[in-house]
């Protein structure tokens, strides 16, 4: 949504969709459809929203220390971005496209204000973790992203996966770092302690602690999180090399 | 002094891009060359100095629990905090709509270089992020809000120009394949955030009795770099 490079990219996207659905006959269309089944599973690595589109990064990177505050984080994202693409997809017709941006960040706003009330209420905790970040899903540029590039163009259903999809994608990115984080980092996976158990001394420790094992602090450190994705988007595009850049 | 210290203490050791990966997606989209980052930077900076303060005294006199007691005193027990979000967000989109006019209107040659970056700063998640740690620091007083907000705009600013600096760079250098334009990107600006933590090792909360001569020597840098690293390594254990 940022910058000029991805507004093209979405434009040319947006164009290279609406070709394929004015082509697949829209009535008789099956509910799962290949071309709905294409727009579920692009977003998972072909059109990555994090390691391909470059959106929604902000909020990625820092609440994946642990693995927990990013898995609530990815289903909020969910929530937030499934309905305000429907919304959105359902006002299309009658939004004048000057004011479109305002009224966007209005609807992203009042569901992510919905999410909120419901992590203060339901997981009192998580919510203090998540801090802020909850609040900058308004601006998480994956969402407004979309908004832009696909809901203001297709119909309720479609807008529907499309949100799902990007999610998803999100999610899984941000889920995969955090795994590799909070293993390395503190030896746990939500909270378990997967790798034995650390005492003081070596003869305390149970698991891998116990044959001399450390964990790495530097994990747990914010740079980290950006070295993680780097090395996610060099494994991605060294096995899928149809995404490597000119320059 | 106080002032000074949170000047300080915004651009280097709270930075908004290297501490918190507020404003990534602008800032890995519009870094490729300097002056582009010259440009959406000092936007950011600008509309950042105007929007805190501005959000600061809706939150102080709006929204918060109790703030509208100058209404009434049956207003006393009225918390709309939950309205934050849309209002800051609103805010925000008005304000930049009505700079980009006024920048127009009165500085045309200025309107010219930042002209096509204003209306992207909207959605820079380090104008919201600026206005919703205001909020959860609870500053005391508007000229501490304006002075954060200039602080993590400078911030943000230096991010942006030092990553297009080295971007101009590395394009002539030898990367592997996979790891061309993003990748590349997103590794260096790991390794400035690691350098940018040695600024953590700078105390500002303790300067407060030792007078202006500590604030002095910390603006000029790592003060001393053990101290530096042990802060960090309390910092791992304590997480």
């Amino acid at each position: 949504m940022e910058g000029k490079e991805p507004k093209e990219i979405s434009k040319t996207d947006k164009k290279k969709e609406m070709i394929m659905f004015l082509s697949s006959s829209e009535e008789k269309e099956h509910f799962l459809s290949k071309a709905n089944r294409k727009i579920l599973s692009d977003p998972l690595n072909d059109n990555n929203p994090i390691t391909v589109q470059v959106l929604g990064i902000c909020s990625a990177l820092a609440i994946t220390v642990q693995l927990k505050p990013a898995i609530v984080m990815s289903l909020a994202v969910v929530f937030v971005m499934a309905f305000s693409n429907v919304i959105i997809s359902i006002l299309r017709n009658s939004i004048p496209s000057r004011i479109r941006i305002i009224v966007q960040l209005v609807v992203v706003a009042t569901m992510v204000i919905l999410v909120d009330q419901i992590l203060k209420a339901f997981a009192y905790d998580v919510s203090k973790q998540l801090s802020i970040f909850i609040g900058l899903i308004i601006t998480n540029c994956i969402i407004m992203g979309r908004l832009e590039a696909f809901a203001l163009g297709n119909g309720v259903y479609k807008s529907f996966l499309d949100g799902i999809g990007n999610a998803a994608g999100y999610g899984l990115i941000l889920i995969v770092v955090a795994f590799f984080r909070e293993l390395f980092g503190s030896g746990k996976l939500l909270g378990y302690e997967v790798l034995g158990h650390k005492g003081l001394t070596m003869a305390d420790s149970t698991g891998l602690y116990a044959l001399g094992y450390e964990n790495n602090g530097f994990f747990l450190l914010s740079p980290m999180a950006l070295i993680v994705v780097g090395i996610v988007i060099w494994v991605q595009r060294s096995r899928n090399r149809k995404l490597i850049e000119e320059n | 002094m106080d002032l000074i210290n949170l000047f300080v203490k915004s651009i280097f050791i709270e930075n908004m891009v290297f501490a918190y990966f507020l404003g990534m997606c602008s800032y890995l989209a519009v870094s490729k060359t300097v002056k582009t980052a010259v440009g959406l930077g000092a936007a950011v900076i600008f509309v950042l100095l105007i929007t805190v303060p501005v959000n600061y005294l809706i939150d102080n006199y709006l929204l918060q629990a109790g703030a509208l007691t100058w209404l009434g005193p049956e207003f006393a027990d009225v918390d709309l905090s939950f309205l934050s979000y849309i209002m800051f967000i609103a805010v925000i989109a008005s304000m930049v709509q009505l700079v980009e006019m006024i920048v127009e209107k009165f500085a045309p040659a200025l309107y010219g270089s930042l002209g096509i970056f204003l209306p992207l700063i909207a959605v820079n998640c380090a104008i919201l992020g600026g206005s919703l740690f205001m909020q959860q620091k609870a500053f005391n007083g508007i000229s501490e809000a304006v002075t954060y907000g200039a602080g993590s705009g400078i911030g943000w600013f230096l991010a942006i120009l030092a990553i297009a600096a080295i971007r101009e760079k590395i394009a002539y250098s030898n990367v592997p394949a996979p790891l061309k334009g993003l990748g590349i990107t997103f590794i260096i600006t790991g390794l400035m955030a690691i350098g940018f933590m040695s600024f953590m090792g700078i105390k500002l909360e303790g300067a407060k009795q030792e007078s202006n001569q500590v604030s002095e020597s910390s603006v000029d840098k790592p003060s001393t770099p053990d101290k530096s690293t042990a802060s960090i390594n309390t910092n791992i254990e304590n997480k």
